[in-house]
């Protein structure tokens, strides 16, 4: 059985190289990474539960305890490594205070109590309690009186049976993921330009291009293992490879970039606008014209869009808050606006209204001599005194750098990724900074083949594979279809099972709203899904008190104590990870499952099992009835009889009609894929768990996790969201979507590798997605009524989308920028990383990065406590002028990791108005001494 | 968690009563090992600007101000326990580290000059950066960044950050596609204030700083570096003693009987 050092270096190599160019070789070739080096240890394949990358994981298993992680060496994502984070899976399910009972707020007797003290309970008097709750909110509100909040860290099985009880079962569109705080702006831009969700390209880019961008993406922090590969590709041609950081900040990604752009907040948009004149105007030549002709259209859209903020005279605001929230109606162009709004003729100092707030996705076609004169303004000189985000550096070596930035896009053969995350999707332009990136990349014909492409990478481990492919949206269904289309709804009515017309059209609330219609009484019900959202939405005074102070009922589901859970009024305890069966999709589009590998800890139970519990406790008579729903005049019909007539009894719980159906049933447990692992929710375990009816956990008999995934996939099948089965993924490292006759797609989009672009019959490239292909027809100002709408089957469009201010910037009173962002060390909001004693002793709290010189003309010393204070709120930090954060004059950065310096106090809930993403990126403070 | 932010009375008080202790007693085990064999008191490790450790010993009049006047609790008085002159200030990094208040506090309060201002001005000015409490030593076999983790935290934590501590960037040839980033340290510049200990993610770190003397090599003087021209300056700083025993010549060659020895 031993394996010596070298042995397993050899042959991991060979498989190493085997894997690059397609050859699988003989299992007794491979290292096997089950071969037991410890003999009583378990190894079985799993993956990171942490960011977005998608790393495969090895779990050791002993004594139904996890006792060590390795990187699995047949991941091609990360060929057995690991960043800090991942290296400590094994430790995040075991912190001390992990919640073990369902706990809650209740009074002398032991009812519930709003204010109450935690108390342990049942599971029985945890679902009586939440379902009197639900039925509460529904009574007096409706479907929109309960929300959940979602989550791209759901599994995908998770994801999808949440969003079939909300939205078939309980008929509401209340269930918007914290992805919206992540990637929505990705979507938009994904939607509005090709049709479809997600990147044409995957991680292989890396090793195949010549030039990668990181623009707004700390990859070095934030996607440590794809950070390597880019290093790697550095280092293996350190002349032609040329990698360029933009950022508001010096970061970590500094170190190895041979340029480095400090631009200032959201003057991005003018930054894409320069490249695309440098192509317009100085390189027609670098066009790719026969690509731009056969595949793309020109496209503009309407720009008096608002920054998704509530209006003004809402009662809750301050009268400081006022200051800001006034934009969301009208502003004043500023001197740059008036130069990058002129072609609309706005000026500088006119008033502008903000007349399409409610309508922001408004675009049409426009011809290219209308779009090369939109970017007439954007020349360097213009650029580079809007855009330099340092003002201690020189404006002609920063011109320097943005002639080179653009010469690199241009340069003929030279292959071109640009990657970016949050920088560009938290944004109140976030869609449109988005369509800029596949402006210029379109324009010049290199994406969607290999080394070439615009690549939205995300920071959820599965904000692709659960909440955008599943659709966990207040707008989505699964496969990138949409409530508010008839045609979309049928097809999710047909493919479960349920009657024609159950399906709400109204879009619900997206996450910021949920919070919002919390606060004006509109939502009483709220469940919270594997996120935190009482720490991670910005604006947080608001909504902490919210839940405390107002007539709502909070339940929490979560596996360690955090701000969420303690503002809640009723805490479940969940399996982690590693506890469920499960699945997840990376930004690759690889989807990747797992086992159960161990029991869940005290009387945790995972979260799948709560969904599914709570069906048991309505019958399809409770809600299948005529519903008001608001905004909607004729509310959601009487489906009932239809109900009857499809075979349903009045009587039938949303339990058997959603999850325990034939179909279900027809997928047995035991089955040989699960042989030797638990199955926490198929046959219940060994703890003897006394479950939501006071009965003894025996298990709900059949493989749900395999059932859910047969039935979800069923929505992308033949429409080129294509899965494999669930035995397969059991099997392979994951496989990237769509998996057609068995195989994978490298690259969306392109004939060579994508059968979905073959089958289209439109030469090379098929940009196939269906969504808002048939558009109006106009120019600049505006579409032309007179005109046919344009079809746009199979092309992708460019879109041109000005440089516009955010809606706070530092003044007078708040002089400095805020961004906020992450670290290496520590997952989100650090319910777990924080609970691991290494990784807390490496960060233990979040500090206020700022430039040094500004620290010195405020009296402030390396150290200090200062009050970090914007219009809405304010927390205490020490002043940090070193490390890994270098920022400019004006200009901080405080991680929001800390709940002991709840930065999102201080930040403003503004969001992009297409996707309602907030960005968290920029608002303005001023700081002082504590 | 820890409560990070602690009333400041309570504190001080606390202090008091810790020091009186003897710092919790850690540590003396890690260094057990270590220190055998080795005057104990060379691997203390010391606040900034101290003298030389003999000097220092001397010198250092066991008040205890440099300690009060620490804002991070750092430093502590060495208890018999600790292996070192007992009163005398010292910190060990992975408990908690020296932050290098730019304003030095502890080497101001100093009243015997056994924390010497001079060591840490620069033209006239206060610089921490030239402190020299120790240096950073890698061990490569447990640093997890030299397997191909995604590690550098001791990189992060460094407030010389790109000077003291710098990355490497190798190829990895098992994966043929994942660069390793190796944190190497610049001994030249380390100030020896520890942060990256505290921050190392291994069970036991596996970057620590050791004293100067300790951790340092010395290359003879008889070889300079063509290449450097600094590097002339270690000979007027170097006596050498010849190792050699002062046998003439003549008597070796005289000394015949030695080659029929046996």
């Amino acid at each position: 059985m031993s394996i010596t050092r070298r042995d397993f270096v050899k042959s991991s190599a060979v498989a190493a190289a085997a894997a690059t160019i397609g050859i699988s070789l003989p299992s007794s070739l491979k290292a096997s990474p089950t071969a037991p080096f410890e003999d009583d240890w378990r190894w079985d394949k799993s993956v990171c539960r942490f960011c977005g990358t998608g790393c495969g994981i090895m779990i050791a298993t002993k004594n139904d305890k996890i006792v060590a992680v390795k990187g699995d060496p047949a991941a091609p994502v990360n060929r057995g490594l690991n960043c800090i984070k991942g290296y400590f899976n094994a430790k995040i399910m075991y912190g001390e205070d992990r919640l073990k009972k369902p706990l809650m707020r209740v009074d002398a007797n032991g009812n519930f109590s709003k204010n109450g003290k935690f108390k342990p309970i049942s599971w029985k008097q945890a679902y009586d309690e939440m379902e009197k709750q639900m039925r509460k909110s529904l009574k007096e509100l409706g479907p929109t009186g309960i929300a959940v909040f979602s989550s791209g860290q759901y599994t995908v099985q998770e994801g999808y049976a949440m969003t079939k009880l909300m939205k078939a079962g309980f008929r509401t569109n209340n269930i918007d993921p914290n992805a919206r705080h992540c990637m929505a702006s990705a979507v938009g831009g994904f939607i509005q330009t090709f049709g479809i969700d997600e990147p044409a390209g995957n991680y292989d880019d890396i090793e195949l291009t010549h030039t990668v961008v990181t623009w707004g993406a700390n990859m070095a922090e934030m996607h440590p293992i794809l950070w390597s590969r880019v290093t790697d590709r550095k280092l293996n041609k350190p002349e032609k490879v040329k990698i360029v950081n933009l950022s508001t900040y010096t970061n970590r990604c500094s170190d190895l970039a041979d340029v480095n752009i400090i631009f200032k907040p959201n003057t991005d948009l003018a930054i894409w606008n320069y490249i695309a004149r440098e192509i317009v105007y100085n390189h027609p030549e670098a066009i790719d014209n026969d690509f731009v002709d056969k595949y793309t259209q020109f496209a503009t859209g309407v720009v008096e869009t608002g920054y998704g903020m509530r209006k003004p005279d809402h009662k809750k605001f301050t009268d400081k808050e006022r200051e800001t929230v006034k934009h969301q109606v009208e502003k004043t162009v500023s001197e740059a606006e008036g130069v990058t709004l002129s072609y609309l003729g706005y000026k500088a100092g006119d008033a502008m209204k903000m007349k399409h707030a409610s309508a922001p996705k408004k675009h049409w076609a426009i011809s290219f001599e209308e779009f090369k004169k939109a970017l007439e303004p954007y020349t360097l000189d213009f650029v580079a005194k809007i855009s330099k985000g340092d003002e201690d550096e020189d404006l002609s070596s920063y011109k320097v750098k943005l002639k080179l930035l653009a010469s690199l896009y241009i340069e003929k053969r030279r292959k071109v990724v640009s990657f970016w995350t949050m920088g560009m999707n938290q944004h109140t332009r976030g869609v449109w900074v988005n369509e800029q990136a596949y402006m210029v990349h379109l324009l010049l014909g290199k994406h969607a083949n290999p080394g070439n492409g615009a690549f939205s990478l995300t920071g959820q481990p599965s904000a692709c594979g659960t909440a955008r492919e599943v659709g966990t949206f207040s707008h989505r269904l699964p496969a990138d279809m949409v409530v508010a289309n008839p045609k979309h709804r049928a097809v999710a009515e047909k493919i479960w099972k349920i009657p024609q017309g159950t399906l709400n059209g109204k879009p619900g609330s997206h996450i910021m709203k949920i919070m919002r219609d919390m606060e004006d009484g509109k939502i009483k019900f709220a469940w919270i899904n594997v996120c935190n959202p009482f720490m991670d939405s910005a604006n947080a005074n608001h909504w902490l008190k919210t839940a405390r102070q107002m007539d709502n009922f909070i339940v929490c589901s979560d596996s360690y104590p955090g701000v969420s859970a303690k503002v809640s009024d009723l805490i479940l305890p969940v399996g982690m990870i590693y506890e469920k069966w499960g699945a997840y999709g990376n930004a690759e589009r690889r989807t990747q499952h797992w086992k159960q590998q161990v029991v869940p800890v005290g009387d945790a139970m995972p979260d799948l099992w709560q969904y599914i519990e709570i069906s048991k406790r309505f019958k399809i008579k409770d809600v299948w009835g005529a519903q008001k729903i608001p905004g909607l005049p004729d509310g959601l019909p009487d489906v009932m009889d239809k109900a009857k007539q499809m075979g349903y009894s009045p009587e039938d719980t949303l339990y058997d009609v959603l999850f325990a159906n034939g179909e279900a049933k027809s997928y047995s447990w035991p089955d040989t894929i699960g042989e030797g692992f638990h199955n926490t929710e198929a046959e219940g375990d060994g703890r003897r768990i006394t479950g939501t009816d006071g009965e003894l956990w025996k298990g709900y008999g059949f493989f749900v996790q395999k059932y859910l995934w047969e039935e979800y996939r069923k929505f992308g099948a033949g429409h080129a969201h294509d899965y494999a089965d669930f035995d397969t993924y059991h099997k392979v490292r994951g496989l990237k979507w769509p998996v057609v006759d068995g195989k994978e797609t490298q690259w969306r989009f392109n004939s060579d590798y994508d059968p979905y672009a073959r089958k289209a019959d439109n030469g090379k490239y098929a940009f196939y997605g269906k969504a808002l292909k048939n558009i109006p027809q106009g120019n600049l100002k505006g579409p032309d009524k007179s005109k046919p709408k344009m079809d746009l089957s199979n092309k992708a469009k460019i879109f041109f989308r000005p440089y516009m201010d955010p809606p706070e910037m530092p003044d007078k009173e708040y002089p400095t920028w805020l961004c906020t962002g992450r670290v290496l060390e520590h997952w989100h909001s650090g319910t777990m990383t924080m609970r691991v004693p290494e990784l807390y002793r490496a960060v233990p709290e979040a500090l206020c990065y700022m430039n040094a010189d500004d620290a010195e003309k405020r009296g402030f010393r390396q150290g200090d406590l200062i009050w970090v204070e914007s219009r809405r709120g304010r927390v205490k930090a020490h002043v940090e002028t070193r490390g890994r954060n270098r920022t400019p004059k004006g200009l901080i950065y405080v991680p929001w990791f800390d709940e002991k310096v709840l930065i999102n106090k201080v930040c403003l809930d503004a969001t992009d108005p297409i996707s309602k993403q907030t960005d968290f990126k920029k608002c303005a403070v001023k700081l002082y001494k504590a | 968690m820890k409560k990070v932010q602690e009333d400041s009375s309570r504190r001080a008080a606390l202090k008091t009563m810790l020091r009186g202790a003897g710092l919790m007693g850690l540590g003396g085990a890690a260094w057990g090992g270590v220190a055998d064999g080795l005057q104990a008191s060379e691997l203390t490790i010391r606040p900034p600007a101290a003298l030389k450790e003999a000097e220092f010993v001397k010198a250092c009049i066991r008040c205890g101000s440099c300690v009060e006047a620490c804002p991070y609790d750092t430093l502590a008085l060495a208890t018999p326990d600790d292996r070192t002159a007992i009163g005398t200030p010292y910190f060990k990094p992975r408990i908690i580290p020296c932050y290098l208040c730019t304003d030095a506090p502890c080497v101001k309060e100093c009243p015997s000059g056994a924390l010497d201002i001079g060591k840490i001005t620069e033209n006239d000015l206060l610089n921490i950066n030239k402190s020299k409490m120790g240096v950073a030593v890698v061990d490569q076999n447990s640093c997890i960044a030299f397997w191909g983790i995604q590690c550098d935290a001791c990189y992060r934590a460094c407030p010389l950050m790109g000077e003291a501590i710098n990355l490497k960037f190798e190829r990895n040839d098992r994966t043929g596609k994942h660069a390793i980033i190796e944190p190497v340290v610049n001994r030249e510049v380390c100030t020896g204030c520890g942060l990256c200990e505290h921050a190392c993610i291994t069970e036991k770190p596996s970057i620590v700083i050791l004293p100067v003397d300790i951790a340092n090599g010395k290359a003879g003087s008889h070889y300079i570096k063509s290449w450097d021209k600094n590097d002339e300056k270690r000979i007027n700083t170097t006596k050498e003693k010849s190792a050699v025993e002062a046998n003439t010549a003549e008597d070796y060659l005289n000394d015949t009987e030695s080659l029929f020895d046996d």
